[in-house]
């Protein structure tokens, strides 16, 4: 199985502090995998290489069965190219409706003169409704954004990101402020994506990472600690040293 | 399809309508001759004016870039046209004078009475190249938006590309068209320095056309304009364009993230504006006759912004309720005409104070109805949120907070 995102050898550091160390990560086409670690570890900025918005001092990030690399790209392209990211905070756009929402994030021309010709049409709509459907948020599509509820924003923004049809879904503590029957679900969705696609998810969450049952990657000062299965990184001394134990 | 998403654009332009025809009806050429000439002259001017506050809330009520430099893509717009004007009048009279000589005048001897005309105030005797084409109405009608549009696309281009954001992208905006104005005043750049162009309200080929007929003529070509700006503002902000430019505004970083190239977008609103402005001001300074490089001073763009926030950004009837409010105002409290106020021991001349009041109104708004005076039009429209001093407006914690809900 080749790989869907390569990174190899990446190192970036901030005023002398390195937050990445030569890392590498490597994930297929279809994949779940939970990154932990913690704090400091480098899990934001590793998320933040992937998607263009920091540039590392060394190493390769390579996507796709081309092997492009990601570095010469911006944050734009690298999303058009097939990576979402989900943040921490839900960030969706408070001002407009849902159905706005979801109709700015659907696969489509991103280009200015592209989308000033766009016209919604029924099968767009359609698409709007059953992202909205599948999210739970179908009775809200004309309401503002700003009026949802945490978990409500939480489950839009995950909608927005479904209707991008991402390759690659980079996901932030998915959990954070959802209570334990939203977790519940959000374990099942993304379980379920991964089926298709590849998807990375950071989280704190020793339950919330177990519940999700996959390969798990281990951070620690920049680079990897331990990569396997969630019994086996917790067996490794090291990690029990620098993570777990605490 | 546009009407019937929003209806506020019928009803502006029926009211655009009334008023064009009203006045018309007033005015002393085709009507009772109530309104008087200048004051015609003024209430097509203010119309150019709303246009540019449209195209001003466009860059900063949707795509949230406060750009305190549009005056000079206006201005730019006016020289643009001002040279035709003045090179084709200059033409004119050239020609008349000449006629009375016994051999007619050749082609070249021609462009040296009108350059002599045009240029001896500035101590030149060669036409400036920048003015080989101005005896062309299309050409100069092409650079009215031409110009504008490609100095706003390389503003642009430098300064988006390079990420400058916020107040540091507005201080960079102040400079480029204190630049231009400073580069305008210099004798020797071909835009007569300081002089500036003038006698702009003399149309040629229509000599014989009483002011008070032309006036006429350019309010309607002024309502004209702005409709079809307010239209195409209206196009551009209801679709998905409008969609991503107000997610830019929100939280760019996001919108980037969602694929879209976030420079593309400011790039495009930015040029569009400019050009609309540009428009705006190739009909406002004929009807003001004259323009010179203190048309760009940087506070006539910040006079703009004010407009625009009095009036309440974010829509586009807002933008033109506060361009229209104020300059009436301006020009109301300016013109001598406010009777002054006599304190007995301290006499405010309104003519010096009208500032302060402005600043004090700006103050005003800004504390009492941050979104402008179109929160009238809400308050008419019964839209009035009821006050409930912060409290949660759904039954739980999760619910919609006061602030979160459009007011």
């Amino acid at each position: 199985m080749t790989a869907l995102l390569e990174v190899s050898g990446v190192s970036k550091s901030f005023d002398g502090f390195k937050a990445i160390n030569g890392l590498s990560f490597s994930i297929g086409p279809a994949e779940l995998r939970a990154v932990i670690g913690p704090n400091g570890a480098g899990k934001t900025t590793f998320m933040d290489i992937v998607t263009g918005k920091t540039r590392p001092d060394r190493g390769q990030v390579l996507w796709g069965e081309r092997s492009r690399s990601l570095l010469k790209l911006s944050e734009a392209q690298i999303a058009r190219a097939g990576i979402g990211r989900k943040f921490q905070r839900p960030t969706v756009f408070e001002d407009q409706s849902v159905a706005d929402n979801l109709t700015m994030a659907l696969k489509a021309l991103r280009g200015p003169f592209a989308v000033l010709c766009w016209k919604p049409s029924a099968a767009s709509a359609a698409r709007v409704a059953e992202l909205a459907g599948d999210v739970g948020l179908a009775e809200r599509l004309a309401h503002k954004a700003g009026e949802l509820s945490h978990g409500q924003k939480q489950w839009l923004e995950i909608g927005m990101l479904l209707a991008q049809e991402p390759r690659l879904l980079l996901v932030d503590e998915p959990a954070a402020g959802m209570t334990l029957a939203e977790r519940e679900q959000t374990t099942t969705l993304l379980r379920r994506l991964a089926e298709t696609r590849a998807v990375v998810v950071v989280e704190h969450d020793m339950d919330f990472v177990r519940r999700l049952n996959c390969k798990v990657t281990v951070l620690h000062q920049g680079s990897v600690l331990a990569e396997g299965s969630l019994d086996h990184v917790s067996a490794n001394p090291e990690v029990i040293d620098v993570y777990l134990g605490r | 399809m546009l009407i019937r998403k929003h209806p506020s654009v019928l009803v502006f332009l029926a009211l655009l309508a009334v008023f064009t025809l009203a006045v018309t009806l007033m005015s002393e050429a085709y009507g009772s001759g109530v309104v008087p000439t200048s004051t015609v002259k003024t209430l097509g001017k203010t119309l150019c004016l709303a246009l540019a506050a449209v195209a001003m809330d466009l860059v900063w009520g949707y795509a949230g870039i406060l750009s305190l430099g549009h005056m000079a893509f206006f201005a730019l717009g006016g020289y643009m046209i001002g040279m035709w004007l003045m090179y084709a009048r200059t033409g004119e009279i050239v020609a008349a004078t000449l006629a009375s000589s016994p051999v007619p005048p050749t082609a070249e001897e021609l462009r040296q009475g009108i350059t002599g005309q045009i240029f001896g105030v500035v101590g030149s005797t060669d036409l400036p190249l920048t003015w080989s084409i101005a005896g062309s109405l299309p050409m100069q009608l092409l650079l009215v938006l031409a110009v504008p549009g490609l100095l706003a696309f390389l503003f642009g281009w430098l300064a988006f590309r390079s990420r400058v954001n916020g107040v540091y992208l507005s201080i960079l905006t102040q400079a480029m068209t204190l630049a231009l104005s400073l580069w305008l005043f210099q004798n020797d750049n071909g835009f007569r320095g300081n002089n500036g162009l003038s006698g702009l309200q003399n149309i040629p080929g229509l000599s014989h056309v009483p002011q008070s007929v032309i006036s006429i003529w350019f309010l309607w070509a002024s309502a004209l304009l702005l409709a079809g700006g307010y239209l195409l503002a209206t196009w551009l902000t209801a679709g998905k364009f409008g969609s991503v430019i107000r997610a830019i505004r929100d939280d760019e970083t996001r919108v980037r993230f969602l694929g879209y190239p976030v420079e593309g977008y400011k790039l495009t609103v930015f040029t569009i504006s400019a050009m609309i402005c540009a428009a705006a001001g190739a009909l406002y300074y004929p009807q003001a006759g004259i323009i010179n490089p203190a048309e760009l001073a940087p506070i006539a763009s910040v006079y703009l912004a004010v407009w625009v926030a009095i009036g309440g950004r974010g829509r586009l009837y807002g933008a033109v309720i506060g361009a229209v409010v104020v300059s009436l105002l301006s020009s109301w409290f300016t013109g001598g005409r406010a009777p002054a106020l006599d304190l007995g021991f301290y006499r405010i001349d309104w003519v010096n104070w009208w500032q302060v009041l402005l600043g004090l109104g700006f103050v005003a708004v800004t504390l009492f109805a941050p979104r402008g005076l179109s929160s009238l039009v809400d308050a008419l429209a019964g839209l009035r949120p009821p006050r409930r001093r912060g409290a949660d407006l759904g039954p739980d914690a999760g619910a919609l907070r006061e602030k979160e809900a459009e007011a």
